[in-house]
């Protein structure tokens, strides 16, 4: 166990390095590097000025050299700057990071309390109306762009209500906050949750045949125990995986609804930090959603051998 | 690393496995369901009668198809072309989803949109199937250091959120519509490569495979005319359910003004443009380029379904 | 140990009406309504069940015994399978009345089963004092803690050794055997009136077999409970019970005290079984019947839309016009012998 522990935290690494490489090489294949950028407003390049920005940043040195002291710089805590506010680059992020995650948390609360349930309804319910209608529902949520869904959302409200529910100026409180997030982690949850309504029902449909199943209702155990406790314990594994990929790639979604609600967090930052290629920035935020698909997957792994006894972690 | 008892399976295998069915099986349970499977049009009349959201999908996705071969025909207006006089117009007779800030006739937009998006969806899902098949296959046919150093790399690309290394492509690329298509195929490839991987893993212990081996068969003819026809069956699945995320996409990345670049009219962009203001002034701006977006989501995603049920009957719901 | 038995013996609720029959089933219709049409999965089915008794039930498989148990309980999956019309009584009260949740407190407390396949029968996600525990804490309200020790001396009646340990590990930690006496725990956990169990023993190595008979039958005459043994092996049969009914079709064709089965086989079915079980004895070379084991021609014939005739006429040796058109009525050789076969006189 210990080895294997090891071995996937050392892999872990072996990863999060290959991520940086690569982010590393997209900052610089793409054309022109931030001394144009500064410069394309001044519509014309002063070769000097340029120079001087250039050896400023350390964009003159060879590539590897580049790479190695970004590397080393992010080792001990140094984040860069960026290249717009000239702040470092972590007091620009960190501010933005309670926002999101509070999103991401709320997005993945919804998720669940909405996708097993009905899952495991529309499993139970097989063929019958309620499964007809959840499939037809979670089909459309999976068709549905969630910017579009959220769109839709402000129009309804400002022609029902009058007012769009976004994030203008800092809300009353934690509750009024909770609120304002909880209609954007609806709609990138309305996604996530129709697909892990369409995995509890295969999953659960799969268990429900089973011979233990059968020696549980001769035990005269109810159905609702039968349905929690005998079946879904036994179907949740693929679900924890499926929950482990929404969870870590709920990033990308954020990103979309973020910027449709204007809410202030990580996902637009990355936005407006590409179109103003403030790479720091995004170098950082990258590598930071990276971090978070590869720790959630490794607390997945464990997870499962937490919940099901017949599968050991050995050397 | 992962030990199982009771034939457990390594639950994370369990997304990735594959669909895999002969198509001469198939035929064999058709019959066996009473379909007439002699000719086409009575397999084809079984198959709508089983499948009928199946052959939804595959009647949108020909809409879809149809409508951007033949945009140019459909339309009255051209796409480009600004009349400041209609700016923001309402939907009427002579515009009937309206007309944008520009003055460009929506209805043709979102025709030509059409184009776009089906030129990024299946140039990407091209792309993307290419390079998964050539992936996993050298991952499982070869093994070794190969199939290791594959591995990390597809392990790389998969700790990033799609949309994510789908932005940063784009933005490292640049704008173009072709750039786009890379930017979505990349993200795209990795799942591919697994499953064609998992695939041929278990398709060359297969004796039919020892047999051209021991016929001195070359091990390029042994991939490409043995291993590779055997794992068309999960590719198609795949490759159909890949067409609906790819749509969806490229209409996020041109949403966030990093897809398809002017002049190229874009679902995607056309929602951004308007976003924020017309929410409240021009709602039909809002309303039809999106339901493009999600009809044809929806088709190719209805058509990926009722495809893994065939090739999948493990999937299958008893009825 | 000797406290544990008497304890549960207590719960009994055996009785002076030791005459009265616990369980009684009547006419007993359960069919199958799939596509092709109606199967009769068990049809016109009875049997009567004292405390203490112990009943085979032996037949192919196929023949409906399962779902005769499974009917017992109500637990025919539906649909779509459908009890359409008889009775099941327990104690005079008849099970088919009952609502649903009546029906759960019958389950697991007063009739339990134990069910053919040790490997697939018990949850891989629970422990097995857990599952054991479950009907005590649901049907005897007992609290968890109570429901574990319990657990444990349960296990130690079926006689697992290091019972402690066992209650703590999960299913797969176990053999199949050991499963089985699992199994076994968890049906006589509540101290049930009737306890059927569906071929406990198939799946298992023959020395293991024994075993699990054994203890089952020990344990039943310690409990007193009245045991319902289905199965298709009449070896089984001939060590454990009193009685026997053997089925096919769906249908009882003879029943008789175990002795006279042996001895007097009336029904051609009966008398195919019978000569297909190599026979111990031919190994002296005295008693045999033939040197080959023999098999009944043809095989159980789909039950779907059965004409309203003797099912096993198409395999039947001694089949008439008669037996094709109507099924036999019951004919009484002795009081606790009975046939349905249109030919009894020219079988014998």
């Amino acid at each position: 166990m210990a080895i294997y522990l090891l071995r996937r935290i050392f892999l872990l690494f072996v990863t999060i390095l290959g991520v940086s490489i690569i982010i590393f090489a997209l900052m610089r294949v793409v054309p022109g590097n931030i001394a144009d950028v500064l410069f394309e407003s001044s519509g014309y390049i002063d070769q000097v000025q340029k120079a001087k920005i250039e050896a400023e940043l350390g964009l003159d040195k060879p590539l590897i050299q580049q790479y190695l002291s970004w590397l080393g710089h992010l080792l001990t805590g140094d984040f860069g700057f960026s290249y717009m506010s000239e702040r470092p680059a972590i007091d620009e992020i960190l501010p933005r990071l309670p926002v999101t995650f509070k999103l991401a948390a709320l997005t993945l609360f919804f998720t669940i309390i909405f996708g097993i349930p009905l899952g495991v309804w529309s499993a139970v319910k097989q063929n019958g109306l309620v499964d007809n209608a959840l499939r037809v529902v979670t089909l459309s949520a999976l068709s549905l762009p969630s910017f579009w869904c959220g769109l839709l959302v402000l129009m309804f409200s400002v022609h029902v209500f009058g007012v769009i529910p976004i994030y203008s100026n800092e809300p009353r409180s934690i509750f009024h906050e909770l609120f304002l997030l909880s209609i954007p982690a609806l709609v990138v949850g309305f996604r996530s949750s129709a697909l892990i309504v369409r995995l509890t029902r295969s999953s659960m449909l799969e268990v429900l045949r089973q011979d233990y199943i059968r020696t549980a209702r001769a035990k005269g155990v109810s159905e609702s125990t039968i349905h929690y406790r005998h079946a879904l314990k036994n179907a949740i594994l693929p679900i924890i995986t499926l929950l482990g990929i929404e969870a870590s790639h709920l990033m990308g979604g954020l990103v979309v609804i973020e910027t449709v609600f204007n809410i202030p967090g990580l996902g637009r930052y990355l936005v407006e930090a590409i179109r103003w290629r403030d790479y720091p920035i995004v170098q950082n935020i990258v590598l930071f959603s990276a971090c978070a698909v590869v720790m959630t997957n490794f607390i997945v792994d464990m997870l499962y051998a937490v919940i099901d006894p017949r599968i050991k972690y050995v050397d | 690393m992962m030990s199982t008892v009771n034939g457990v399976g390594n639950p994370s295998s369990k997304d990735d496995s594959s669909p895999e069915k002969k198509v001469s099986e198939f035929n064999e349970e058709l019959s066996l369901a009473g379909a007439n499977v002699h000719t086409k049009v009575g397999m084809i009349f079984f198959l709508t009668k089983r499948y009928p959201l199946g052959f939804l999908g595959l009647f949108l996705v020909f809409v879809f198809i149809f409508v951007a071969l033949f945009a140019p025909y459909l339309t009255t207006h051209d796409p480009l072309t600004t009349n400041p006089s209609i700016s923001l117009a309402a939907p009427s007779m002579g515009h009937p989803m309206g007309a944008d800030f520009m003055g460009r006739d929506l209805f043709s937009r979102v025709i030509f949109g059409a184009r776009t998006s089906l030129a990024v969806a299946f140039g990407a899902t091209i792309l993307g199937v290419f390079f998964g098949v050539l992936i996993g296959l050298a991952s499982g046919y070869l093994g070794g250091w190969v199939d290791l150093v594959l591995q990390r790399l597809i392990d790389i690309l998969q700790s990033l959120p799609t949309l994510i290394l789908a932005m940063a492509m784009a933005a490292a690329l640049g704008p173009s519509l072709f750039n786009t298509i890379i930017a979505i195929a990349i993200p795209k490839f990795p799942s591919i490569a697994r499953v064609i991987r998992s695939s041929t893993l278990s398709l060359r212990e297969m004796p039919f495979i020892e047999a051209a081996r021991a016929m001195g068969m070359s091990d390029l003819r042994i991939v490409f005319r043995h291993i590779f026809p055997n794992t068309l069956a999960p590719l198609i699945v795949l490759a159909t359910a890949g067409l609906g995320s790819a749509i969806l996409v490229e209409a996020s990345l041109s949403f966030l003004g990093l897809g398809v670049p002017e002049p190229h009219p874009s679902w995607g962009r056309m929602l951004s443009e308007s976003a924020s203001e017309y929410v409240r002034t021009a709602p039909w701006l809002v309303l039809f380029p999106g339901a493009a977006i999600t009809v044809a989501v929806f088709g190719a995603n209805l058509l990926g379904d009722a495809l893994r049920d065939i090739f999948d009957p493990r999937q299958r719901t008893a009825n | 140990m000797e406290k544990l038995i008497n304890e549960f013996s207590n719960h009994i609720h055996v009785s002076n009406l030791a005459e009265a029959a616990v369980l009684e089933v009547e006419n007993l219709k359960t069919y199958f309504f799939v596509k092709q049409g109606v199967v009769k999965a068990v049809d016109d089915f009875s049997f009567s069940l004292k405390s203490g008794d112990k009943l085979a039930i032996v037949g192919e498989s196929g023949c409906g015994k399962s779902m005769t148990a499974l009917s017992v309980l109500r637990l025919v999956p539906n649909p779509p399978g459908r009890i359409v019309s008889g009775s099941i009584k327990l104690d005079g009260k008849d099970l088919l009345q009952m609502s649903e949740s009546e029906m759960r407190n019958i389950r697991g407390n007063r009739i339990s089963m134990i069910f053919q396949e040790p490997m697939t029968s018990l949850n891989p996600v629970l422990s097995i004092a857990q599952q054991i525990g479950e009907a005590l804490i649901l049907h005897q309200k007992l609290s968890d803690k109570d429901a574990f020790d319990r657990s444990v001396e349960l296990l130690k009646l079926v006689k697992i050794p290091e019972p402690l340990r066992r209650a703590r590990e999960y299913p797969h930690q176990l053999s199949g055997g050991m499963r089985q006496r699992v199994m076994t725990a968890m049906a006589l956990a509540c101290n049930p009136q009737v306890l059927l169990a569906d071929e406990p023993t198939t799946a298992l190595d023959v020395t293991i077999q024994a075993q699990i008979l054994d203890l089952i039958m020990e344990l039943q005459d310690r409990l007193g409970t009245a045991v319902v043994l289905i199965t298709h092996d009449l070896g089984v049969v001939a060590e454990t019970s009193e009685r026997v009914i053997v089925m096919y079709g769906g249908k009882k064709v003879e029943e008789a005290n175990v002795n006279d089965i042996f001895a007097m086989p009336l029904h051609p079915y009966t008398q195919g079984l019978l000569a297909a079980v190599p026979k111990l004895t031919t190994l002296s070379g005295k008693e045999s019947y033939s040197k080959r084991l023999q098999e009944i021609p043809g095989i159980v014939p789909a039950l779907v839309n059965l004409p309203d005739a003797c099912t096993f006429a198409p395999r039947c040796a001694f089949a008439t016009d008669i037996c094709r058109h109507e099924y036999p009525p019951y004919t009484n050789i002795s009081s606790s012998h009975k046939v349905a076969c249109w030919h009894v006189a020219k079988v014998c």
